[in-house]
């Protein structure tokens, strides 16, 4: 088993990982001095290239060929996707309370390497205390010269804050992002142009994830191929992963690649509690297509969860057992999404609510048989062909998301969703 | 765009080369694809809100459902617009779009030529599988004093948000909340005051922005369309009257790229009740022992002609002619230089500039050279107040790149996009100009004049302007790179009526009088009525007594003058003087042609006889010329005067009304510029205005909407008259000791509240032009200003 990358620290020092005494003494900044010492900024993009990690914020583009995109016209930004929104998952929160000089020194690490001079960390607004500890660090950073003008005497200057979100889920969407730091309405942009040809204020912009700009100062020390080295080969790096429901160890994991499905709920996660049976899980957070015990033996990586019809997403697995109602957890997930949706794009708009609608009455014991036909129609309608990764007929993924809990729950608990349906609607009586 | 060379591109099977840089849902469209929208609009940027237009094309990863109003063409792109995966899409859009649609097309303005109702019959669902209940608003709310907005109906499309904002640069409407419960709404306590509001309601491609004016009053299928233009003001906006029973229903643009690109003002759209307005002068009137009595057409002609007999023609005089059709104002130049024998004419009111500049100045810039200018300098009346759909047109070009340089007295609609603004104390224009010009002061302006074509547009800010200024500028824009010039005269057909020879030193067909045989114009005539010069003056369509500098002096005259006629449709403050009143057809009640003021001339019809007995100006005179005996020397109809105009009007033949419609496209055609005489070619030395010390120099700033005959008979927009205030610079009213809103009385007799504004120059005031409020104060005049003091 590969040692812990990003949460080593945190673990070895329960009580202040996040403070600069402590991140300074078990070797942070190091590689940041040595890198402006030593190293050009096409040396460091070098190395996120070599590692092939995958970002981390759930559509798993690699993050070494996204900065070969950046369009080459200053000024140019970077943007932290905090805005952890996605249900079931909390990896972020803990890197950003726990670890945020590891997440600033990545961030010194990337703006070097992208010739930015101005960084910007989006946070969710639900995230008080993360924000407060980020921002703590920033100062303290500030304080120590590791960011500001002329950056250890480099010649290298860098400015970061910290803006937090209105509670939005969409503005996890890197573009609706973007809209919410400029001060406008939380919506997807048409792409293209993609942010790293016009993205914040119309300039040359990257957004990376949390976790994703985490591993850099470990991949910049270690070395890209050293980074590759772990894991699959499509799903490099160790990866944290928040689980939940009914597990015996719900947490996060920071865990490699390319074990089984069986060996995180049953041997990390500790099994299902009370010993029952598992009934199903949701692999890769709430826009994720859900998984039944048959797969339980197929290999944890991105490639093969994209053959399962699903994806890892987010890293949010939430374990439900067999005394779950899927019908109820599917209308929670529809209703979620409907909730959030943004409103601009007029399936997503008005498909998600019909789709949560059409849920609440077969709740209700108003179900009629040709419903369930017609949640699969509607969704189709959202998401045509209903095929993975979805097409859309939506601006952004958000509609297609909400289609994902009604196919898992037709495909696999289909009897269980006619159950609802009163004798009297069923065709033919 | 204006990149020329195609692509190839196969849509449904068919190959077709299409212009480079055009959207898909465009390109389709022009060869005969179309492609369901509601979101799409030529005239705006695209959102891809709506996902009715999605189509399929083929890319690396095979055919991706993309929305065509977003998508560039480019070559060996392969598209299907009607797939059965593009059928199934768009059909589920629209049953999307109609769940909680209320249905409530009986009783829908829009029922009858709505876009959601059209592509429902074309590729929407045949029936609905929607049991859910609806989502529900109230409805409708007023959004401003014209506009209703129904939430209920709305698709969300972007459309309304996209003309306030990007448009009209007027960002007072945008969706609220958020999923389904996005909404169109205002800011709070913000109503949707822009001067484009109307322009939403009919690219609405639904019934949810209704129109005061029109709602419930018509079904679309009952209306009958009048192209016509929009005569307001000299931008002449191409434009269509709907009537249905004989009345006027609502204006609508109509799409004219070269001038208004489907646009109007509200002023445009929302004042056609004048027509029909109840106080409307319906029959001819003679004044009887200090009253008004209806009398006959025979009658009234008769006492006119009688009057004229014997009298020296140069004791007659016309004032007016601005709001007449280019026939009408032909054949009024005719009977008085023909019939009278006077060259004491002019249809400006002593509110522009000479005539023989704006009427032919040379180069002459066209509203496509704005638009494509690579600098543009407004030196002249604030275009957002005056002459709105040009506004329209500077944005337009400054988004498209151009520099703009205004320069005023006082803030306009423009200075918030501007490169550079000129502020200059009222009265003092000159000497800005020749700094400018010299190079001694205001480089950033003259920086960002050296990108050529500049079009430069000049005119007078306000009436206390020096006429003069206009011709400097025009004389400095002419130095400019790649010249262009637009006169900025604004009033309705002003134009039109210079190039028929209604000003005293201009024959029809902008060929200018010698100085010597020039006769008086306005200001000269009232002054010679006012002193017992003049004994006949005819006000045609004209007002002097409000629009004139002078209204004391206009009132002197016309009650000094011996006869006066009035031919207008309503009993104005200067009508009310006159001894015969005639009653004259409006707008929409004549056929014709106006000229605009790039000289672009198009055609205006009749949507209805005029109203009562009134009639139009050429059979008013032609009758009075028969009276007088000379009837075979006036055109005896609209044709004949187009065809006898063009033999004198070289620039005119050709231009009837039948050769417009059938040749134009409906845009009109742009004469050719005639002989008249050229700026003075001078950059000014003169020195500025004298500036009064001790007491204040009232300005006159003109306003979109104000106490004008026109506005003030259209009931809805006749509450967005602003209200009236004395605009004064910060530090007098430091000095007089007033906050914003106090009162201060002006001249001892009027009392007005006080707006504190930092860009009126120290010693001026400004209240707004033509309200009833600011009766008798004098452009120009020095005033004092005396705070109001309270029982405090």
């Amino acid at each position: 088993m590969t040692d812990p990358i990003l949460t080593a620290r945190m673990e070895a020092n329960r009580t202040d990982s996040n403070t600069i005494d402590r991140y300074l003494e078990t070797g942070g900044y190091e590689v940041l001095k040595n890198a402006l010492a030593s190293m050009t900024p096409e040396q460091i993009a070098e190395e996120v290239k070599a590692s092939n990690m995958r970002g981390r914020g759930g559509a798993g583009f690699p993050m070494g060929v996204k900065w070969g995109f950046l369009a080459d016209s200053d000024p140019k930004y970077l943007v932290i996707n905090g805005d952890e929104s996605e249900p079931g998952t909390f990896k972020d929160r803990q890197l950003l309370e726990r670890d945020p000089h590891q997440l600033i020194e990545g961030i010194v690490l990337a703006s070097y390497a992208l010739g930015v001079n101005r960084a910007f960390i989006y946070i969710r607004g639900e995230y008080p205390k993360p924000a407060r500890r980020v921002q703590r660090a920033i100062d303290e950073a500030y304080e120590k010269g590791f960011l500001g003008d002329d950056i250890l005497r480099s010649g290298f200057s860098l400015e970061v804050s910290v803006h937090l979100g209105g509670g939005a889920y969409i503005c996890g969407e890197e573009t609706a992002l973007l809209n919410s730091l400029e001060g406008r309405r939380g919506e997807p942009r048409l792409k293209p142009p993609f942010p790293a040809v016009e993205g914040l204020y119309a300039r040359p912009t990257i957004v990376n994830n949390v976790e994703s700009i985490s591993n850099v100062p470990w991949i910049v020390a270690n070395g890209g191929t050293s980074y590759a080295a772990i894991g699959p080969e499509r799903s490099a790096g160790t990866r944290m992963f928040s689980l939940s429901g009914h597990v015996n160890k719900p947490g996060n994991y920071e865990i490699v690649m390319g074990m089984t499905w069986r060996d995180l709920i049953y041997d990390v996660a500790g099994g299902i509690r009370d010993d029952r049976a598992l009934k199903t899980w949701i692999p890769g957070g709430a826009s994720a297509p859900w998984l039944v015990p048959e797969h339980l033996d197929a290999p944890l990586t991105i490639d093969d969860a994209t053959t399962l019809g699903t994806m890892l997403g987010s890293g949010a697995v939430v374990v439900m057992d067999e005394t779950t109602d899927v019908v109820k957890a599917a209308h929670s997930i529809v209703r979620f999404f409907a909730h959030e949706s943004c409103g601009q794009c007029t399936p997503c708009r008005e498909g998600t609510k019909w789709l949560q609608d059409i849920l609440e009455r077969i709740l209700r014991g108003e179900g009629r048989e040709k419903d369930i036909d017609l949640l699969l129609d509607v969704s189709d309608n959202i998401s045509p062909g209903l095929t993975w990764p979805p097409a859309m007929t939506t601006i952004c993924p958000l509609g297609p998301s909400a289609t994902a809990p009604i196919l898992s729950i037709t495909r696999y608990f289909l009897d269980e969703v006619k159950a609802y349906i009163p004798v009297s609607e069923v065709a033919g009586v | 765009m204006s990149d020329t060379t195609t692509v190839s591109i196969t849509i449904n099977g068919v190959d077709h080369e299409v212009e480079a840089g055009q959207r898909l849902i465009t390109a389709a469209e022009k060869v005969g694809e179309y492609i369901p929208r509601f979101c799409h609009h030529d005239k705006l940027e695209p959102v891809g809100k709506c996902r009715m237009c999605l189509v399929e094309v083929e890319g690396p990863r095979g055919k991706q459902l993309v929305p065509s109003c977003t998508m560039i063409v480019n070559d060996g792109m392969v598209v299907d617009t009607e797939s059965e995966v593009v059928e199934k899409a768009q059909e589920g859009v629209l049953e999307f779009l109609l769940i909680n649609h209320p249905l409530d097309c009986p009783i829908c303005d829009k029922g009858g030529e709505c876009p959601l109702q059209d592509q429902t019959m074309a590729y929407g669902p045949g029936e609905s599988r929607f049991i859910e209940p609806k989502r529900t608003y109230e409805k409708p709310i007023p959004i401003s004093d014209v506009v209703l907005l129904d939430r209920e109906r709305c698709v969300l499309c972007d459309r309304c948000v996209r003309v306030a904002d990007d448009i009209a640069g007027d960002p007072l409407i945008t969706f609220n909340d958020r999923g389904n419960h996005v909404q169109i709404l205002t800011f709070p306590n913000e109503p949707f005051s822009s001067y484009f509001s109307g322009n939403t309601v009919q690219v609405c491609p639904v019934g949810a922005l209704t129109s005061v004016d029109y709602r419930f009053r018509a079904r679309p299928w009952d209306l009958e369309v009048t192209p016509t233009v929009a005569a307001h003001d000299t931008v002449q906006s191409t434009a269509e009257i709907h009537t249905s029973r004989g009345k006027i229903v609502r204006v609508y643009a109509a799409e004219n790229d070269h001038l208004n690109d489907g646009w109007l003002s509200d002023r445009d759209r929302f004042s056609f009740a004048a027509n029909h307005a109840p106080d409307r002068i319906v029959s001819p009137k003679r004044r009887v022992d200090g009253s008004f009595e209806d009398v006959s057409w025979p009658e009234a002609l008769n006492t006119i002609a009688e009057r004229l007999g014997g009298i020296a023609p140069e004791r007659v005089g016309a004032i007016g002619g601005a709001h007449n059709t280019n026939e009408e104002a032909y054949a009024l130049g005719k009977f008085l230089r023909e019939v009278v024998g006077t060259n004491n004419i002019d249809a400006q009111l002593g509110d522009g500039f000479n005539a023989q500049l704006a009427a032919a100045v040379t180069p002459r810039a066209t509203v496509d050279d704005v638009e494509s200018a690579g600098a543009i300098l407004v030196w002249g009346p604030d275009l957002k107040e005056t002459l709105p759909v040009l506004y329209l047109k500077v944005r337009k070009a400054v988004k498209n790149g151009a520099t703009l340089v205004v320069a005023s007295p006082w803030r306009t609609g423009l200075d918030s996009i501007a490169t550079s603004v000129v502020r200059y104390r009222a009265g003092s224009g000159q000497e800005v100009l020749r700094k400018l010009a010299q190079g001694s002061a205001h480089e950033d302006a003259a920086a960002a004049l050296t990108t050529g074509p500049v079009v430069t547009l000049f005119g007078r800010a306000s009436l206390s302007e020096d006429p003069r200024l206009a011709e400097s500028v025009a004389a400095y824009g002419r130095t400019l790179p790649d010249a262009r010039l637009m006169p900025l005269l604004t009033r309705s057909n002003v134009f039109g009526a210079l190039d028929m020879g209604l000003a005293p030193d201009l024959l029809p067909g902008r060929v200018g009088i010698e100085a010597g045989s020039a006769g008086l114009d306005a200001m000269g005539m009232l002054g010679a009525a006012a002193e017992g010069a003049l004994d006949v003056l005819f006000l045609v369509g004209s007002d002097p007594v409000r629009d004139c500098p002078d209204p004391a002096l206009a009132a002197k005259a016309l009650d000094q003058a011996d006869f006066v006629v009035a031919i207008d449709a309503f009993v104005t403050d200067s009508s009310a003087h006159a001894d015969v009143i005639l009653p004259a057809a409006l707008w929409g009640e004549v056929d014709g042609t106006m000229t605009n003021l790039e000289g672009r001339v198009q055609t205006v019809s009749a949507a209805f006889p005029p109203r009562g007995q009134a009639q139009s100006l050429l059979e008013i005179v032609r009758d009075l010329a028969a009276i007088m005996g000379s009837g075979d020397i006036l055109p005896k109809d609209t044709d004949t005067a187009s065809s006898s105009l063009a033999n004198e009007a070289p620039a005119y033949a050709g231009v009837s009304r039948e050769s417009i419609f059938f040749e134009s496209d409906g845009t009109g055609v742009v004469v050719p510029t005639g002989a008249g005489t050229q700026p003075l070619g001078y950059i000014p030395t003169d020195a500025a205005v004298p500036v009064v010390t001790d007491r204040f120099t009232l300005h006159f700033a003109p306003s979109l909407y104000d106490d004008g005959v026109i506005t003030r008979h259209a009931e809805s927009i006749a509450g967005l008259v602003p209200d009236v205030t004395v605009r004064i610079s910060p530090r007098d009213a430091s000095v007089l000791a007033v906050s914003d809103g106090a009162s201060v009385v002006i001249d001892d007799f009027l009392t007005l509240p006080v707006t504190i504004d930092a860009d009126v120059a120290q010693g001026s005031v400004v209240v707004p032009f033509n309200q009833v409020a600011t009766k008798g104060l004098i452009a120009a005049s020095a005033v004092s200003v005396e705070p109001v003091r309270g029982d405090v």
